[in-house]
């Protein structure tokens, strides 16, 4: 691991200054926050992360879960992935959020793991973790290894020629079903960011991962109200049972009136290369009865733009089987 | 409980704060503790005056000074200890070089094991991915804060009889994620138990061991025949 100078933060301005320093807050950024540490501590192990300067923002007072007046939810950016799924709320309010927290990584870790961390925890594709290897999300103009090489677990949605690394996260892809908003300070302000806004494409540059500038901060995510009649789902496909990452994950939000979907929002996760709110499958949805052909018709619609590897042409059927059940369980009436 | 001291250390109020910092305590200017850095980075620290003067007053216990270390303090089972560590040791790494205590094991290293299952502050986490220096104000367990060998903690006497270990590395991180789970929320059922104990692994394979131990104790706490959490 390469030195670096640690920091404890306790006021986010000043935290925010600190960071600013940093030519980037992408791959190879010079300062980085910690929170939980499970990404960015094993990736400094690996020599993948090699910040000079790191600022820890644990006693940031960003550890509360509140229901705002207009019944919204705020959740802080340290409050822990355990916290956050037990709480009363987000179980009683938010389930898909609760279900996908626990279905991601274990006990230790989420005791540990952050909302903002969680957020930004980087891709699980082994060449992007081994040094040895070329990478362009880790060395911009090197070459993707992963396409023709070990691609059996990562995205066939919104890749590119330069990277098609999954998104690991299951909490980012309950978020994008919830719609959230991620709440970022920087020196030159705050600003609110819809959760699918803030996460980017490879494209050409897959070293960018999020919007996040040099010295910005995540300091809250903020959930629209409930509405009434909402169910929600989220449901993991993985290799084992447990402790593992998506092969396929879907979150689904509905709200059925009279066997009628009035309202569907969707999103996929292990398949994508951001958290995949799919509109189409919503739209394809609007107004229609809560029947299995529907259903597979969404579903179809969804992955209507997956681009498969060698090894993950599976996951498009996986990943359409995934959200038919979904869609099954959340807009079952009994 | 962290918060609340570091609060209680910033300096507010109209006149001009004393600009004689030290670990922990934070003036306007000073809003972050340097806990720790290297070589050069050390050398421009406004802090390193602060620095040497603990190491001074630490002397008798620490004659050396080695460049790119920092004194830290860590409260691990009760027992408060002053060492000075490179800012990269891990909590994990800590414990057991610096420590020795090395009932902690080192597995993958990387959060994938849970051999290095440890307490902070009553919740389990993996030591091996967090560094020492960013638990100054908490409270670790490690497995030797949990039992001894005359007077078992119930989980660990479970263990033994229901012979939840062959060759034992992966068996003080499974103790302690099992004492954790009992003040956590889990379902009644086998599969919740093991859903929560997903995150230590047996090479060896004695989970349907590990799970009859839990649910013995867990069964225990129930009846109240034992206080079965720390």
């Amino acid at each position: 691991m390469h030195p670096f100078e640690l920091i404890r933060a306790i006021d986010v301005t000043e935290a925010i200054q600190g960071a600013a320093e940093s030519s980037t807050a992408q791959q190879e950024a010079q300062v980085r926050f910690v929170g939980g540490g499970t990404t960015l501590i094993d990736l400094m192990k690996l020599n993948v992360e090699r910040p000079q300067k790191v600022i820890d923002i644990n006693g940031l007072p960003l550890d509360k879960v509140e229901v705002l007046p207009d019944g919204s939810l705020k959740i802080g950016a340290v409050v822990r992935n355990s916290d956050l799924a037990h709480h009363a709320a987000v179980a009683r309010d938010y389930p898909v959020l609760s279900q996908a927290l626990l279905s991601g990584a274990s006990a230790q870790l989420r005791n540990m793991a952050t909302t903002g961390g969680n957020l930004l925890q980087r891709t699980r594709c082994v060449y992007f973790r081994d040094t040895t290897m070329p990478c362009n999300k880790r060395e911009p103009g090197t070459a993707c290894s992963a396409i023709g090489g070990f691609n059996r677990t990562l995205a066939i949605l919104g890749t590119s020629e330069q990277c098609i690394a999954t998104n690991p996260s299951d909490m980012s892809v309950a978020l994008t079903a919830l719609e959230a908003n991620i709440h970022i300070q920087g020196a030159k302000g705050e600003r609110s960011v819809p959760i699918d806004e803030f996460f980017l494409l490879p494209g050409d540059t897959p070293h960018r991962e999020t919007v996040l500038e040099p010295g910005e901060l995540i300091t809250f995510v903020t959930l629209p109200p409930p509405s009434v009649g909402n169910k929600s789902i989220y449901l993991k496909l993985r290799d084992r049972a447990s402790y593992e990452f998506a092969l396929a994950s879907a979150a689904v939000v509905a709200n059925v009136q009279q066997d009628r979907i009035t309202r569907v929002r969707i999103a996929l996760g292990g398949v994508g290369a951001k958290p995949w709110r799919s509109l189409e499958a919503e739209t394809s949805l609007d107004g229609k009865t809560a029947s299995e052909e529907h259903f597979r018709a969404a579903a179809e619609a969804a992955l209507r733009d997956a681009r498969p590897q060698s090894q993950n042409g599976f996951k498009v059927e996986l990943a359409k089987r995934c959200l038919v059940r979904a869609l099954k369980l959340a807009t079952r009436t009994a | 409980m962290s918060r609340e001291n570091r609060k209680s250390k910033v300096c507010k109020g109209n006149t001009e704060p004393e600009e004689t910092p030290s670990f922990g305590r934070l003036s306007r200017r000073t809003f972050l503790s340097r806990l720790g850095a290297t070589g050069a980075a050390a050398a421009a620290s406004p802090l390193l005056g602060l620095a040497q003067t603990q190491v001074k007053q630490e002397q008798a216990q620490t004659p050396v000074k080695v460049a790119g270390v920092i004194p830290i303090t860590l409260r691990v089972n009760g027992q408060e200890h002053q060492v000075q560590i490179d800012p990269r040791a891990t909590l994990l790494d800590c414990l057991r070089e610096t420590l020795h205590l090395t009932g902690t094991k080192k597995g993958c290293d990387h959060g994938q094991c849970g051999a290095c299952t440890v307490h902070i502050n009553g919740r389990r986490i993996n030591s091996c991915l967090t560094f020492a220096a960013m638990h100054q104000a908490d409270e670790i367990t490690t497995i030797e804060g949990i039992g001894q060998p005359a007077n078992l903690h119930p989980v660990q006497a479970a263990f033994v009889k229901h012979d939840g270990y062959q060759c034992g590395y992966c068996t003080s991180g499974q103790i302690m994620s099992a004492v954790a789970l009992l003040n956590e929320p889990c379902g009644p059922a086998d599969a919740d138990v093991q859903e929560l104990m997903s995150g230590n692994i047996c090479r060896c394979g004695a989970y349907r061991n590990i799970l009859a131990a839990i649910r013995e104790v867990r069964q225990q706490a129930k009846q109240g025949v034992t206080n079965a959490s720390i």
